[in-house]
């Protein structure tokens, strides 16, 4: 289907005789808000990990904005945005030259970064802070300006690892209508998160567990079917059946 | 009763970056006490005070009758701390870890055993791996395990549950009911604004300032306004419609519904209305109890910092 922007068929991903990632199936679609839950070490991050190109499967079908897993991980790593807590920008860069950066590494014209850098700053009311270094902007800040750089090069997907952890109860909302503006212009979120809220806000959400996916539907229906209140009741039924 | 920790006016610079404004507060006895507050909020800082690891440069912090400045060196065989970020050898199995920390405090794993058997056990049959591979939830154990083994007084640990998943959270919380058993006061810090409720008391921090303290319950009841729960089928739309709502005075995403006040505290017939023109479907409102967020958005906004 053309609306697929990841098409992933019996994925399995070992290393050594662990299997991180058990025979994954799913499709993500244009603009669609995807969030992708689990428990620690249910095997999250290693699926990121193949859908952003960094790592091979072992076996099974990925495809990712039109490329190939296995033969195009380098043009899967152009046409896709990654923002996560840790890691997202130069801390002893600037602003201006954090997105100068990234737009160079996106391989953008230096005239397209600086029309997008100008939008950009527009955009988050930003101009005041173009000259200022990562390291002196609140978290909050700096997770709305990561955001933004992530899909400076307009990719057709955006990986979101954990965006929002420790971030405060309002940041933490606009970083979300952020999500949504972006989703509706067309550009598809893959969200992780621990906030069991966040997971509401999402189209559809995926549930992993022990390198399975365990259960996969829109909220609503999740709930509908575990008979639960919430997300969070949906996740401690399913999320863990096992553990020491 | 007596107080464990007894803060007066604490203040911290860093730089030009004031970390902690007039700090005031008191733990009691065997209570677990929670700083709730987003990163950056302070709640590192207060408690490197706490635990003797920074000097503050305004105020007094007495902890366990004790200054915390002059008294130091006691102070410190009465704490246990568990910091934000994993600090124990990671080149060290399980087991060599947890005897190297009751080494140093003059103690053994023997004579406490009894205080950590119930976390220590979880990860008792990987005694011999090394700490730096064990996944999340198993270090987390282990740091508490070395946090105790010395029997401390006080426990103050800095967001343990930071990163972790909703199941392993409740776990986490579930032990720190049970260490109460023993006598240990618990100091705590969270970002996650559901876990106040497991608290016998709260402090909301935010940009070095204290905005509330009080039970989980008073603070939800110090919520201002009437509160309602929107429902409708689309939500982004729903969340921007509302914001539109002449009436409405806030309106924020809480989950599969959008928590709005309104000026006469009251669901007009009109929002109906308004919300069915811009396009809304199986619209749904009702009263509902603000919750510790609810209060925290309420404090941030008219504080403003």
């Amino acid at each position: 289907m053309e609306n697929q922007v990841i098409t992933v068929r019996n994925l399995v991903k070992k290393f050594g005789s662990f299997i991180a990632n058990d025979n994954l199936n799913f499709e993500v679609f244009k603009g669609e808000i995807f969030g992708f839950l689990g428990a620690n070490g249910a095997g999250k991050t290693t699926t990121i990990r193949i859908l952003s190109g960094l790592s091979a499967p072992t076996s099974g079908e990925v495809n990712v904005s039109g490329f190939d897993a296995y033969r195009q991980a380098e043009q899967i790593k152009r046409n896709i945005g990654y923002m996560c807590q840790k890691f997202s920008l130069y801390e002893d860069l600037t602003v201006k030259e954090n997105i100068t950066l990234f737009g160079g590494i996106y391989g953008m014209s230096r005239a397209l970064i600086r029309t997008r850098t100008n939008e950009l700053l527009e955009r988050l009311h930003f101009h005041e802070y173009e000259n200022r270094i990562i390291a002196d902007l609140p978290l909050g800040l700096r997770q709305k300006l990561a955001f933004s750089v992530a899909v400076l090069h307009e990719p057709k997907i955006v990986f979101l690892d954990e965006p929002t952890g420790g971030v405060d109860p309002i940041t933490r909302r606009q970083f979300w209508e952020m999500i949504y503006e972006t989703a509706a212009r067309g550009i598809t979120v893959f969200v992780t998160t621990h906030y069991s809220d966040e997971a509401e806000y999402c189209e559809r959400i995926s549930i992993m567990s022990e390198g399975k996916i365990v259960a996969l539907d829109t909220p609503e229906n999740l709930k509908e079917k575990y008979a639960a209140d919430s997300i969070e009741e949906v996740f401690i039924k399913i999320a863990r059946p096992v553990n020491n | 009763m007596q107080k464990v920790i007894e803060s007066a006016g604490i203040g911290k610079k860093f730089g030009v970056t004031q970390a902690l404004k007039d700090i005031s507060f008191s733990v009691n006895e065997s209570e677990i006490f929670g700083f709730i507050g987003p990163d950056g909020a302070g709640k590192t800082t207060l408690f490197r005070i706490i635990t003797t690891l920074l000097l503050p440069d305004e105020g007094e912090m007495k902890v366990l009758g004790m200054d915390c400045i002059a008294g130091f060196k006691e102070l410190r065989k009465n704490i246990g701390y568990m910091p934000g970020k994993f600090s124990l050898y990671q080149d060290l199995s399980v087991e060599e870890n947890l005897n190297f920390y009751a080494t140093v405090f003059g103690t053994t794993v023997k004579e406490n055993y009894d205080l950590i058997a119930d976390i220590y056990s979880h990860i008792e049959p990987f005694k011999k791996r090394l700490a730096g591979k064990l996944s999340g939830g198993m270090k987390q154990k282990l740091a508490l395990s070395c946090a105790l083994i010395h029997k401390p007084k006080l426990l103050v640990l800095d967001e343990p549950t930071t990163g972790v998943d909703a199941v392993s959270r409740s776990e986490f919380w579930a032990m720190l009911a049970k260490l109460r058993q023993h006598n240990i006061t618990i100091l705590v810090s969270t970002p996650y604004m559901d876990e106040a409720m497991r608290c016998d008391r709260v402090a909301l921090i935010q940009n070095g300032n204290i905005l509330s303290i009080d039970t989980p319950q008073k603070i939800r009841e110090g919520f201002s306004r009437k509160l309602f729960m929107v429902k409708a089928n689309e939500k982004y739309k729903l969340i921007t419609a509302l914001r539109n709502y002449p009436e409405t005075v806030t309106a924020y995403p809480f989950g599969d519904s959008v928590h709005v006040t309104f000026a006469g505290n009251q669901i007009n017939d009109s929002l109906f209305a308004y919300l069915r023109e811009a396009g809304l479907k199986n619209v749904t409102a009702e009263e509902t109890v603000a919750g510790i967020e609810d209060r925290f958005l309420e404090l941030m906004q008219k504080s403003d910092v």
